[in-house]
């Protein structure tokens, strides 16, 4: 990097192509993780929760 | 002899994958922070594209894992017919939206790196519009699986699809040599080697990898989700701490 962040940025005129490429791919492999871990979350709340209803209605 | 079938079951699979996943995470974001380095402060500027080619180091590996994903599910769409395993399903649905992903940012980056190159975002070419007709099987298959509720015919009727759709994959892959097309040939290729420059190669083989262990981590994330889901009557699930908590 000879010529600073501005020309780093400027990717040689590519910008817009370089960034929303790297961008896009960034964002959706940040997004899918959460939608994940959002999954897991209610998939174990659901569960435990039916164990639970379960226990009392035995008891 | 270890015994495969054992982690067949999903009671098995369940902390494995976890700990499978644990692993990939790490080595992912390792290989991420090295292989985007790479790409923007070790790799040259092209000659002929500039810096333009640097959408290379996402766009093939991200085309690369949207086949491979793919063809992992059908396998796992055959052994689930043959065997009847209900683990291979969850596998299928597992890797399903990872490899629509994969295949919607080749495309992405497939119309963010052809727009300067060839003047166009899209242009209806063979190689473009089998990777186009793989994303729907994609979503097909996603569709398909949310919209019959029992799991064993959904299971059944999501893998027929996978296995029919198989086709596609040798189509995308030769798509380049069979039709003239506008999207170059492969750059690197088992018979021939490469045609790119050592470090270019490394650092696009270097994001292939961290493509991989991302999108293992992650389905495998998936599929303990998609097990508890499935198995959520079954003793060892009330049992598991995260569970009893």
């Amino acid at each position: 990097m000879k010529g600073g962040l501005s020309e780093f940025f400027a990717m040689g005129g590519y910008a817009l192509y370089v960034w929303g490429s790297f961008g896009v791919t960034a964002l959706l492999m940040v997004v899918e993780p959460i939608m994940v871990r959002q999954r897991r979350k209610a998939a174990i709340s659901r569960i435990s929760r039916l164990i639970r209803l379960k226990s009392e209605q035995k008891s | 002899m270890v015994n495969i079938f054992k982690f067949s079951s999903p009671a098995t699979f369940y902390p494995l994958a976890g700990k499978i996943a644990r692993v990939s995470t790490w080595i992912a974001v390792l290989l991420l922070a090295v292989g985007l380095y790479m790409s923007f402060f070790v790799a040259p500027t092209d000659y002929k594209q500039g810096e333009g080619y640097r959408i290379i180091f996402i766009h093939v590996p991200a085309a690369w894992m949207s086949m491979f994903i793919y063809v992992v599910m059908a396998f796992w769409a055959g052994v689930g017919l043959v065997f009847n395993t209900r683990l291979s399903a969850m596998m299928a649905q597992a890797l399903a939206p990872t490899g629509a992903i994969m295949t919607f940012i080749a495309l992405w980056t497939g119309a963010f790196w052809g727009k300067p190159m060839w003047g166009a975002w899209w242009v209806w070419d063979a190689r473009l519009t089998s990777e186009l007709i793989l994303f729907f099987l994609y979503i097909g298959f996603i569709a398909l699986q949310g919209a019959i509720d029992d799991n064993r015919r959904a299971d059944r009727a999501g893998a027929v699809l996978l296995l029919v759709g198989v086709v596609n994959i040798p189509i995308i892959y030769f798509s380049v040599k069979w039709w003239n097309t506008l999207h170059q040939g492969a750059s690197v290729s088992i018979k021939n080697g490469s045609s790119m420059s050592t470090i270019m190669l490394q650092t696009m083989l270097i994001m292939t990898f961290a493509f991989w262990a991302y999108s293992i981590a992650v389905s495998l994330y998936r599929v303990r989700s998609i097990i508890l889901e499935r198995e959520k009557d079954a003793r060892w699930v009330s049992e598991l701490p995260e569970i009893r908590r």
